[in-house]
């Protein structure tokens, strides 16, 4: 006969008060199973950028959580939205998940039906890891992924806001402020101009089509606000519309390097990393190669802020992209992909996406994350100006399927207002160019 | 008797016509399989592309919803279409640029590395260098090069005193300005081509010239250049080439811009057809082109006769 002794007496109580909380994470593990697709292969196709890079350099976790094995690709953005719209049109597509600019083809994806409503994935328990939040994920981003007939045919990744860069050791230099409006901008961009020792007081984006998104963020400052109303009937011919044309005119004129009509990111990027421009109004994405020392003269020298208010309104200009499924894929690669967009856009990933600057990611957890933005390479203001802008945050562009030809028709009159034609008549003369372009594909829809 | 000879010899003469065409036949039939291969290649590759774009230039279809037919719509579009009559003189503009000042520039050289000198071989593999650059990176290196503030060519001018050029970042000097990187590029295929002519070309009537007593010049001028016509012709024929379907240098530099400065043909082609998907109308600039395309070469051959004629 086995006889009780003190210490095994001590074991099983340990045990026995251990037991609900062993039972309860059998429990959270055992009603979601992350390896019910092992050994399907998936193909991701994403945009050549650092959150892509991010995503490829740990895919091995997700492997290993789920015995998925994936096929990733990172294409250069111009090329990637040909390539997906090509392979989505052939019916066809080589890739079950797929990274979108919702800025430029949400509407075309979503007309088209080209990927797989989400929202039956979240509701469906049995699917959808219990941690996967999905409250985690801001407002704004989740509107931004949804369709306007309420099909929400993207996962938020990123969230990309217009912001101020400006050359902290020029502005001290000069004892001037941080503009808070745009006006205040114009001011002291030209108090900052000095063509003789190379220094432009502002940098942005001229070259057809980039400029577009420089010319919205104006704009978003006005009472209208938008490239066109409810009904998508274009307003660039409007009063603000030309209000906000003259300030894009009047800044890169007055303020900007010459050649500024030629400039789209990169040229401005290397302006202002190399402290020939005192500010830049472009993309939150720019942080991590402007704090860069071996590609950057201002590296420690960057201040943040939020876009400056406008006359009427303040926002800053939004973009963003989100992750697909694509719908022809069959059920069970669908399901794996399904598992990959949980995984990709889970906290870790998009904390990871926060302190490395890669962007601004599309979950909120990652901002009240305090540890991790102490121990970032990044200012605090940077940080504060993701959390600020994601308030005042509004679509840069409209959402209509011809975005690429309406920003390369409003392009072409922006470039051409540097180079000193009047605005008024460029934004006319854009307008009537792209407004039977907008009807048609309007009476398509 | 002599009547039946005659008739006996064109039996015979028949006989043989009959068993030649149908040996002609047989061979025909014994053969025509080596031939179905090619013949495939040149339907999938060549015939039914060009069907399907004509019958796609008939069509309005954009990537992405239904095609409908909509007959001659889109060339009585691009007729109206002023943003495409500015791309074909563009282009134009740019291709004669393109092709003259390479074609000069290389002969000149050519002529230069005919002669004997300390280093020949060195200075020829050196000036030949650029034409084995890939065009995008030529292209990637020469934009940052053209950058006004930090370009290392402002710079250059600068150590000469000379006020900066805005390169391609403006409308007025953007062509000239491509044009420039295509003569970096493909003047070296010119004088690859002119030099080859020039070690081919006899030595007598040089000699007799020299006898004569005609100068440098006139050697040149009656001697030289038209014996090496023809390989000027192949130049000039492959740089037109060239410079018409030239994209890769321009899209990466400019992408047309800015506004639309440096739009091409062939830029203005492919934003119709990968940046907006407006694959009927895309379509119907190929068939355009194509016919523009026709048309310089037919014009190519006519001067080229000429100049023969001319020659003789």
């Amino acid at each position: 006969m086995t006889m009780l002794t003190r210490r095994g007496a001590l074991l099983g109580g340990a045990g026995l008060l251990a037991s609900p909380a062993l039972v309860s994470r059998v429990d959270a593990q055992g009603a979601f199973n992350w390896r019910r697709f092992a050994g399907e292969r998936i193909e991701v196709s994403l945009t050549a950028n650092p959150r892509s890079q991010i995503l490829i350099q740990n895919q091995r976790e997700f492997e290993e959580l789920t015995g998925i094995r994936v096929g990733s690709e990172a294409i250069p953005e111009q090329q990637h939205r040909q390539k997906f719209v090509i392979e989505f049109a052939s019916g066809r597509p080589s890739f079950d998940v797929i990274g979108i600019s919702l800025h430029v083809n949400k509407r075309q994806v979503g007309r088209a039906r080209w990927t797989a409503d989400l929202k039956p994935l979240i509701a469906d328990a049995s699917m959808t890891a219990p941690d996967f939040d999905f409250a985690d994920y801001g407002a704004g981003a989740v509107a931004y992924s949804t369709q306007a007939d309420g099909r929400m045919d993207t996962l938020p990744e990123f969230t990309d806001y217009f912001i101020l860069y400006y050359n902290k050791e020029i502005f001290q230099r000069a004892g001037v402020a941080v503009p808070t409006t745009y006006d205040e901008m114009y001011e002291t961009a030209r108090r900052l101009t000095d063509a003789r020792a190379g220094q432009a007081g502002f940098v942005g984006r001229g070259v057809r089509n980039a400029n577009v998104v420089l010319y919205t963020s104006f704009l978003l400052g006005t009472q209208q606000r938008d490239c066109t109303d409810a009904n998508q009937r274009l307003l660039t011919d409007t009063p603000d519309a030309i209000a906000a044309g003259e300030y894009y005119k009047k800044i890169l004129r007055d303020c900007a390097p010459q050649g500024v009509a030629g400039f789209n990111w990169n040229e401005a990027q290397t302006s202002f990393a190399q402290g020939r421009a005192a500010m830049w109004l472009d993309g939150v994405g720019f942080a991590a190669p402007l704090e860069d020392p071996t590609r950057s003269r201002v590296a420690g020298k960057v201040g943040y802020a939020v876009v400056p208010r406008g006359a009427a309104r303040h926002h800053c200009a939004l973009f963003g992209t989100g992750l697909g499924i694509s719908a022809a894929s069959n059920e069970r690669k669908r399901g794996a992909a399904w598992l990959y967009l949980q995984w990709a856009t889970n906290k870790r990933n998009q904390l990871r996406f926060l302190t490395s600057g890669a962007g601004a990611p599309a979950r909120q957890s990652p901002y009240r994350d305090e540890e991790a933005i102490r121990s970032s390479r990044f200012g605090r203001d940077y940080f504060e100006t993701l959390i600020a802008s994601s308030r005042i945050a509004h679509p840069g562009l409209p959402e209509i399927v011809p975005v690429t030809e309406f920003r390369d028709t409003l392009g072409t009159a922006l470039t051409n207002t540097i180079g000193g034609a009047d605005v008024a008549t460029e934004l006319r003369r854009a307008t009537e160019a792209f407004r039977p372009i907008l009807e048609q594909s309007e009476r398509a829809t | 008797m002599s009547g039946g000879t005659t008739t006996g010899d064109a039996a015979a003469l028949s006989g043989a016509a009959a068993d030649r065409a149908r040996r002609k036949r047989a061979y025909a039939r014994h053969y025509w399989p080596f031939v179905v291969p090619a013949a495939i290649v040149v339907v999938a590759v060549i015939v039914f592309p060009w069907i399907f774009t004509l019958w796609m230039s008939v069509n309005e279809w954009k990537l992405g919803s239904g095609r409908s037919f909509v007959g001659f719509a889109n060339y009585e579009r691009l007729w109206g279409d002023e943003r495409f009559h500015a791309s074909i003189w563009r282009t134009l503009y740019f291709t004669a640029l393109a092709v003259v000042i390479p074609v000069v520039l290389g002969t000149a050289a050519a002529i230069v590395f005919h002669r004997r000198f300390p280093l020949r071989g060195l200075a020829r593999t050196i000036f030949i260098l650029p034409m084995m650059a890939t065009p995008v990176a030529v292209a990637l290196v020469w934009t940052m090069m053209f950058h006004p503030q930090l370009g290392v060519l402002n710079w250059i001018l600068s150590q000469f005193g000379i006020p900066p050029s805005l390169w391609v970042y403006d409308a007025s000097t953007v062509i000239p300005t491509l044009v420039m990187v295509e003569v970096w590029h493909w003047t070296p295929l010119v004088m690859l081509l002119v030099l080859g002519g020039l070690a081919s070309l006899p030595v007598d009537p040089y000699e007799a010239a020299k006898i004569d007593g005609a100068t440098g010049w006139q050697a040149f001028r009656f001697i030289t250049l038209p014996l090496l016509a023809p390989f000027l012709m192949v130049a000039i024929i492959i740089r037109t080439i060239d410079a018409l379907k030239a994209f890769d240098t321009i899209y990466v530099i400019t992408q047309g811009g800015p506004g639309t400065a440096s739009e091409t043909i062939n830029i203005f082609l492919y934003l119709n057809a990968f940046a907006y998907y407006n694959m009927g109308y895309a379509s119907a600039v190929v068939v355009v082109f194509f016919a523009l395309i026709i048309g310089l070469a037919l014009l190519l051959l006519w001067s080229r006769e000429r100049f023969k004629d001319a020659a003789r």
